[in-house]
């Protein structure tokens, strides 16, 4: 259901516009692109069709809102108020009088058009740099209504790649545990959304515990922890179809799944006898590998992008360090010598990173460090936060955090919070209920 | 006022103070030793004068005096009730990441389970639980409650 609707981009006036503005992500958002989103023009039949489809009134302004929402938080742009915008969007579409958005102080402006053809949504967008007074990319396509939403992150995506030079991440979902509950008796179940906190649907009932959801590279798949039957085993579970199954039947404990980056196994650890060690399950062959053979504990394991290494938590030197190792368990190399305690590393999807959880002195922080140790780097601290997941561009950390109890026990809760790679642009991400254990998926469409 | 009577004043004020600092002293450790729980608050019993649970240190999984005391009588009242299975719940404070917590509550379980075989109590009796930080007894985020949760429980399987 979710992914099936794939995405047709028809290119229609590819025009290799040289830009005048960019935006230089590595600094943070110090200060953010003031940008421009006109309303996409929207003709009266089609307004009509879709009003009575999708019960929205006027699709196009709303596909410019999620634009516009997806753009501010990013931190790297400032999308302007549209009481300002003194053209309409259908002139504005087809030839911008630049002077009026410059006189607005719009660097980068944003319209376009969507249209009800055959039962279809229809969609061309233009960007257009304001001070060259330049078209600086044009896209259509055409795809089903009930994916409007969708069309919106695929706008802010072309946007953000043509201005920043790297892939966007709206067209995304999260998948993370809701929880519900007193603290001691927690209701977890496993939900998905869009990452602007949209469509949220729960995918268990809540009658067992479950944890740490990681999705497969194709996004089709999700492994994660269950309690089914209080036995704590990795399961796969097909989001399309709803199909369970469990891929962690060891006679013990399997826990801490991720999957290899091609999506053919699935990394995890097995707990037997007091000690924790790190395998691999291929999930076609259902051939097992044995990686770490270690009294110590080793666990939360995380593939680098290229599949030639893992990162990996284990306390063989006494307590809870990050270690590197060739992707056969040779060369075990321990990369984190900082004060404190460092766990669930994850490898950026880039490569050259790795995120990690570290407390230290009553504090709990995110961080990263070089895939070596070196020029580790602290994000946000806080009394609890943990579980840092990567957007696929390698851009934004998603984790969670957990506030204080008071002497009675209030007070409690854990939501989902981003931070940008630099730092900056620290903000909570809204869900239904309290939240952890987030995950994100790569781009649906490319 | 004589001088006895002066002295044995000053005498009775003086038990009085340290009275009320080995009270005040009492109210601030005596729940914990270190930092491993040793109040009786949470602790429930598998039969008369057999505790069900054994507490451990922050990042610890060996077994004080304490527990082993009390890992001793579960192990006879099992050698006793030969018919009764167990499962030992493993847990750990939510001050750690959660995968390790899985991990460190097996490790803990684990810790109990091979003192009971110690002591007699076979194997196939006993299985073991991880909770990690799922299923604290104790909500609260002070010391004091996180001793409570770093635990080992011996509950009964039939």
């Amino acid at each position: 259901m979710l992914l099936r609707y794939l995405f047709v981009v028809l290119i229609i006036i590819p025009i290799e516009a040289f830009a005048l503005i960019e935006v230089d992500i590595t600094r943070g958002n110090l200060s953010p692109l003031p940008v421009a989103v006109s309303p996409l023009a929207i003709d009266k039949d089609s307004k009509e069709n879709f009003e009575k489809l999708l019960k929205k009134k006027n699709l196009g302004s709303e596909i410019s809102v999620i634009v516009e929402n997806n753009l501010r938080q990013s931190g790297l742009f400032n999308p302007l108020n549209k009481d300002a915008f003194l053209q309409k969007p259908d002139i504005a579409n087809l030839k911008p009088r630049f002077e009026d958005w410059n006189l607005i102080k719009a660097q980068a402006l944003i319209t376009g058009k969507v249209t009800f053809v055959d039962k279809k949504l229809r969609v061309e967008f233009r960007l257009w740099d304001v001070l060259a007074g330049k078209e600086m990319m044009a896209l259509a396509f055409t795809t089903v209504p009930s994916n409007w939403r969708r069309v919106g992150h695929i706008i802010t995506d072309k946007v953000y790649e043509r201005l920043t030079g790297e892939k966007g991440y709206f067209d995304t979902r999260i998948i993370y545990v809701s929880e519900e509950g007193p603290k001691t008796n927690r209701v977890k179940k496993l939900a998905i959304m869009d990452q602007d906190g949209v469509n949220n649907k729960f995918l268990t009932l809540g009658n067992e515990l479950v944890l740490t959801p990681r999705f497969s590279p194709t996004n089709q798949m999700v492994t994660y922890l269950s309690y089914f039957k209080n036995l704590p085993r990795v399961y796969l579970l097909d989001i399309e179809t709803g199909m369970q199954e469990v891929v962690g039947d060891f006679p013990g404990m399997t826990f801490a799944p991720r999957f290899s980056p091609d999506g053919k196994k699935i990394i995890m650890s097995f707990a037997k006898d007091g000690n924790s060690d790190i395998y691999t399950m291929d999930l076609e062959s259902r051939i097992v590998e044995r990686i770490t053979n270690h009294p110590s504990i080793d666990t939360s394991p995380s593939f680098s992008p290229d599949g030639r290494y893992i990162a990996f938590n284990s306390d063989r030197s006494k307590y809870q360090q990050i270690y590197v190792m060739d992707k056969n368990g040779k060369n075990v190399k321990r990369i984190s010598f900082g004060n404190g305690l460092y766990g669930t590393p994850v490898w950026s999807p880039r490569g050259d990173l790795i995120a990690f959880t570290k407390l230290h002195k009553g504090k709990f922080y995110i961080g990263v460090m070089r895939t070596d140790g070196t020029g580790e780097r602290l994000l946000t601290e806080n009394f609890y936060q943990e579980a840092p997941s990567w957007s696929p561009n390698g851009r934004v950390l998603i984790f969670y955090r957990e506030t204080k109890t008071n002497s009675k026990g209030e007070g409690f809760s854990a939501k989902l919070w981003s931070i940008d790679l630099t730092g900056y642009n620290e903000r909570m991400v809204e869900t239904e209920t309290d939240a952890s254990d987030p995950s994100w998926s790569s781009l649906l469409s490319n | 006022m004589n001088l006895s009577k002066f002295l044995k004043n000053g005498f009775l004020i003086l038990v009085a103070s340290l009275v009320l600092t080995a009270c005040a002293t009492q109210k601030k450790t005596g729940q914990m030793q270190g930092d491993v729980y040793t109040g009786k608050e949470t602790v429930e019993y598998l039969a008369s004068g057999v505790p069900d649970r054994v507490f451990f240190a922050t990042n610890e999984t060996v077994l004080t005096t304490a527990s082993r005391e009390t890992l001793r009588k579960q192990a006879a009242w099992l050698r006793k009730n030969s018919k009764i299975n167990v499962v030992l719940e493993g847990h750990a404070d939510e001050r750690g990441t959660r995968e390790y917590n899985l991990a460190l509550g097996e490790r803990r379980a684990n810790s109990a389970k091979d003192y009971l075989m110690t002591y007699g109590v076979s194997a196939d009796r006993i299985s073991v639980l991880s909770y990690g930080k799922e299923r604290p007894v104790d909500s609260g985020s002070n010391s004091l409650s996180w001793s409570k949760n770093r635990r080992s429980v011996t509950v009964k399987a039939n």
